[in-house]
């Protein structure tokens, strides 16, 4: 048991408690509950806005997996890992204003909302918001393990005990404070994760005798350390990358990423929101991915990749101010699970419930209904983490790529192309998320390229030849 | 509701598909730098390679200056392109 860690690490959390509770006074007292509970009101500030992204984007993949694996792999892992500034521009800009304009035209509180105002179809609805509920859960699996693998390491508690204590702590305060809340803790989460891996880095290039000595340290164990091929030379070009499709350019599909490009106040929270999270998310994946792969000429031997970043940051830091820097995954991991839980009760209770199964639901119903779900789902998942596999990236990246290949064209091609139609949507996601399944489970690497990127490509066909040899038959329907 | 959507119905929409088109832009613009510096420079034997700040250059062009590069754009496009447009409709709420 480390105190003089865990102090600090316990006074950060009661912090963000805090907020938490303080936004849930909004709801409390608001007459939009829907609107204030899964969208903050729409009225996030640019540097909330960037925050809130980064937070929810910078996940426990990144924060705990990522590093592990660039500890295993060395600096190539570090340049694939790069491919994720573009996220920090490319989605507020590409989803930008048309998107924020169009969603307040519909008055849409969800992506499945914009999907249905946009086709006006049951099936994109219906198959929308089970993707989401479907692919949100193995992510959010994945986040409480890594959530809990933190705990477990930094306080030596069995990895059970350890995934109860987060469980209860993330619970807590999504169920009080929704979307708002959220937010704003994000905003002090994305705080620390800047300033904490930016310290963690200086006092690992430290410990291990300045950047020059490290790196002559990694080429002493094995060159490929420090070339963009991977320890064991596996990291393909073309592999590396289809990175920019998965962590790149593909987030613009991202539920929890979209629902965050509804929530700005005006044009000029959006573009400081593009500026700081560029810089931010930048920041954040160098120093994170860097501190894995430094890591290792100073801890040698590290088995569980998941445990580099608190075994590290234990080592070269003074035990106090290891409590605050761990704050930081422990921060990105809580940020991401909640608005996780968010989006897959929203979905259940808004897009689902709300639609087909009770359109007239009172008020006071859909306030209990959405804490309700909220609280069932947070147990669930608890229990699919008790079990969890070493490497949670891959679960994380899975629910990624799934997600990408339903969304990305209907998403896109609904905003910028008017001939898009509900069939073309319908095919895409069909063959989207039906090959990336068969691709991921029987041919992980087609043509060496990640297994998202083949989806992607062909669904795009499928939206675009589909809603074109449909035209006649929605204009037809029209009139 | 296919109406709704053109860029005549909504002088905003001009704007939106402009920036659209520059965020699409930056994006390939970092891939080529990304790859470029990465695979050109890194592709040769490590024994080879040249070091700036005690990282190997390959690494350091590719990830650590095509980040500040790439910053210094976001900022630039931002502020002499980006236009700001009101989001919610005239006379409503």
């Amino acid at each position: 048991m480390n105190w003089q860690a865990l102090v600090p690490l316990i006074g950060v959390i009661l912090i963000i408690f805090g907020t938490g509770v303080w936004a849930g006074k909004y709801i409390k007292s608001s007459n939009t509950f829907m609107q204030d509970y899964f969208l903050g009101g729409r009225s996030l500030g640019g540097f909330v806005l960037a925050m809130t992204m980064t937070a929810t984007y910078g996940s426990a993949s990144s924060f705990i997996g990522g590093p592990g694996t660039a500890y295993t792999e060395g600096l190539g892992w570090v340049l694939l890992a790069m491919t994720q500034v573009s996220t920090g521009y490319f989605v507020l800009m590409v989803l930008g204003k048309k998107f924020a304009i169009v969603t307040r035209k519909y008055n849409a509180l969800t992506m499945v909302d914009f999907l249905k105002e946009r086709y006006k179809s049951k099936w994109v609805v219906l198959i929308s918001a089970f993707s989401i509920i479907i692919f949100l859960f193995s992510a959010m699996a994945a986040q409480w393990i890594g959530g809990a693998r933190l705990i477990e390491s930094l306080i030596g508690i069995p990895y059970t005990t350890a995934l109860f204590i987060f469980a209860v702590l993330v619970l807590i305060y999504v169920v009080i404070g929704g979307f708002r809340a959220v937010a704003l803790t994000d905003s002090i989460q994305g705080s620390i994760m800047f300033v904490g891996t930016l310290v963690l880095l200086i006092a690992t290039i430290i410990a291990g005798g300045g950047i020059s000595n490290i790196v002559s340290d990694l080429s002493a164990e094995n060159p490929n350390l420090i070339t963009p091929y991977g320890a064991e030379g596996t990291l393909t070009p073309a592999f590396v990358s289809s990175f920019w499709i998965l962590v790149g350019v593909g987030v613009v599909a991202l539920p929890q990423i979209t629902v965050r490009a509804m929530s700005y106040k005006d044009s000029r929270s959006m573009h400081r929101a593009i500026i700081i999270g560029t810089i931010v998310v930048g920041v954040i994946m160098l120093n994170m991915h860097l501190i894995g792969v430094f890591a290792r000429p100073i801890l040698p031997g590290i088995e569980v990749g998941d445990k580099v970043m608190p075994l590290i940051a234990l080592e070269v830091l003074p035990n106090w101010l290891a409590g605050i820097v761990l704050a930081a995954p422990m921060a990105a991991i809580m940020s991401t699970v909640d608005s996780l839980l968010l989006l897959v009760s929203s979905s259940i209770v808004k897009d689902v419930y709300l639609n087909y199964v009770e359109p007239k639901a009172s008020h006071q119903r859909v306030k209990g209904l959405s804490i309700g779900v909220t609280a069932v789902l947070g147990v669930i998942v608890f229990l699919m983490a008790l079990n969890p596999p070493d490497l949670i990236i891959w679960l994380n990246l899975f629910a990624f790529g799934g997600l990408e290949a339903a969304f990305i064209w209907p998403i896109v091609m609904g905003l910028y192309w008017q001939k898009g139609n509900k069939y073309g949507a319908l095919a895409s996601m069909i063959t989207g998320v039906g090959l990336y399944i068969l691709s991921d489970s029987f041919f992980p690497q087609p043509f060496g390229l990640h297994s998202v990127v083949m989806p992607v490509v062909v669904s795009f066909f499928a939206y675009v030849f589909v809603s074109l040899g449909t035209q006649e038959k929605v204009v037809g329907q029209k009139t | 509701m296919q109406e709704e959507n053109t860029a005549k119905s909504d002088p905003r929409y001009k704007t939106a598909n402009r920036e659209a088109l520059i965020g699409v832009g930056l994006v390939v613009f970092n891939f080529i730098w990304w790859f470029a510096f990465a695979y050109g420079l890194g592709g040769k034997d490590p024994s080879e390679y040249t070091y700036v700040f005690g990282l190997p250059a390959w690494f350091f062009y590719s990830c650590v200056l095509g980040f500040v590069v790439m910053a210094v754009l976001v900022i630039i496009a931002v502020k002499k392109w980006f236009v700001e447009v009101p989001f919610d409709e005239e006379g409503e709420e």
